[in-house]
């Protein structure tokens, strides 16, 4: 690591202790980072589904989205571009609630997500489960806006934040790990902030 | 919809490790503005679009990162930034007013796979103020090997001084949208609009893709103009940058 001469740093007066390494604090902001057009989806046309290593591969459409207990996330996000944002209130289904419904197979290891505009993730199965990731509608209180993934989108806070896919439409169960859009661009295929698993090799 | 997000990329691409670059050229385009050339030990080819993460540290250990395109293509044998100055910007204020010719700074990458232009396929770059940067890599990869016939370039911003390298894509046949100024015997201020990208639209080929980079605000009106004009959503590469 080489010393930036005269470099002091200005960002971290009051630095958080629950700050992943080489993260900083967004504040009120929240950037929008994407790499494919933002569709514009019809909640009342859309659709959610789980298959691959299931029982029973269901779909559900908005309302029936939305008749699922609910729960909450509150916390942090953490984004690989180094920007994290604090005290965000989402709101959605559990993952949980999902696989059980569709069942999992025992064979089932990873999942791959899957956005309607065909954006793609990996994560292995255990990452999803135990109240770890949602499937989320509203963020602050508010509807999801299309830019942030609206109507829709996978929440995985404990992840770097591409791996909460936007406009999420399925999850696929597997026995085996398929990298997915930005994994095979070289990020990497986990990606725990707190390990600082940004890009393949890390 | 469009399955090609997920289908077109082709191999993966190699994320160097970090490397200790020296800072051989440091000029001020603009005042809020600083463009860097960098040497870079045993560094990767990049692809045209594609971006280095730069750190900062501190004597204490800690540490400040951000990515920025390359404005660069593989053929020079430096590595070119161009960093906007943003407000209040910890990484981008240091590398505009504390960065001399001779500091050591480091870098890491190629890194983005998705949002490249090989100089093989037809392509369409429409850029919005930095948003050029990763085009203007394009353009000078197209001159390098020749493909110049291949890419064309819009490139937005609110006036001549906030365009980066606006005597560059001007020299090679820009259209250049300036929303607060017009430009002499061309096209009068105003924003962005159906009538600068529509040109383009007319004779795709195959492979043809589209670039957008700019601000969310600018990718999503650029990209909303395209579409409208039937550019299917699978033909756009969109790189959208917040103030990080």
């Amino acid at each position: 690591m080489t010393v930036s001469r005269g470099f002091a740093g200005r960002r971290r007066g009051g630095q958080r202790t629950d700050l992943p390494p080489g993260q900083y604090d967004e504040g009120d902001g929240w950037p929008v980072l994407t790499a494919e057009v933002a569709p514009r989806l019809d909640p009342q046309s859309w659709s959610m589904g789980v298959d691959g290593l299931v029982d029973t591969p269901r779909t559900w459409t908005w309302d029936e989205m939305h008749a699922l207990p609910q729960s909450d996330y509150d916390g942090p996000i953490h984004c690989v571009t180094t920007w994290s944002k604090f005290g965000m209130h989402w709101s959605g289904v559990s993952v949980d609630v999902l696989l059980d419904a569709a069942g999992v197979k025992k064979e089932a290891k990873f999942v791959l997500a899957t956005s309607t505009t065909g954006y793609t993730t990996n994560l292995p199965l255990e990452h999803l489960r135990g109240g770890q990731a949602w499937v989320a509608w509203e963020a602050d209180g508010k509807p999801l806006t299309r830019e942030h993934g609206g109507p829709v989108r996978l929440l995985v806070p404990h992840l770097y934040f591409w791996k909460s896919a936007k406009w999420v439409t399925q999850l696929t169960l597997l026995d085996h790990d398929v990298q997915g859009f930005w994994e095979r661009n070289g990020y990497h295929d986990l990606g725990d902030p707190w390990r600082e698993q940004r890009y393949q090799g890390d | 919809m469009t399955e090609q997000v997920a289908d077109s990329t082709t191999a993966p691409a190699p994320t160097g490790a970090w490397r200790t670059a020296v800072v051989r050229e440091v000029r001020h385009p603009h005042p809020r503005a600083v463009l860097l050339r960098l040497e870079v030990p045993d560094r990767i080819d990049h692809l045209p679009g594609q971006h280095y993460v730069v750190r900062l540290s501190a004597p204490d250990g800690y540490v400040a990162q951000r990515s920025y395109s390359l404005s660069s293509p593989a053929e020079d044998p430096l590595v070119e930034l161009y960093v906007e100055r943003i407000d209040d910007g910890e990484v981008s204020g240091y590398l505009a007013d504390g960065v001399a010719v001779g500091d050591r700074l480091d870098v890491r990458g190629p890194i983005g796979g998705w949002f490249v232009w090989r100089g093989t396929t037809p392509a369409l770059g429409v850029g919005g103020g930095t948003g050029v940067v990763p085009l203007v890599a394009m353009l000078r990869h197209a001159q390098a090997v020749g493909a110049t016939d291949l890419l064309r370039l819009v490139a937005a911003a609110r006036t001549w001084d906030d365009l980066p390298y606006a005597d560059e894509l001007r020299d090679a046949g820009a259209v250049l949208a300036l929303s607060r100024t017009g430009l002499a015997g061309g096209r009068p201020s105003g924003r962005l609009a159906a009538d600068d990208l529509a040109p383009f639209l007319e004779d795709r080929g195959p492979g043809w893709t589209s670039f957008v980079c700019g601000s969310a605000g600018f990718a999503d009106s650029a990209t909303t103009l395209l579409t409208g004009l039937g550019v299917p959503d699978a033909d756009v590469r969109v790189e959208r940058f917040g103030p990080t």
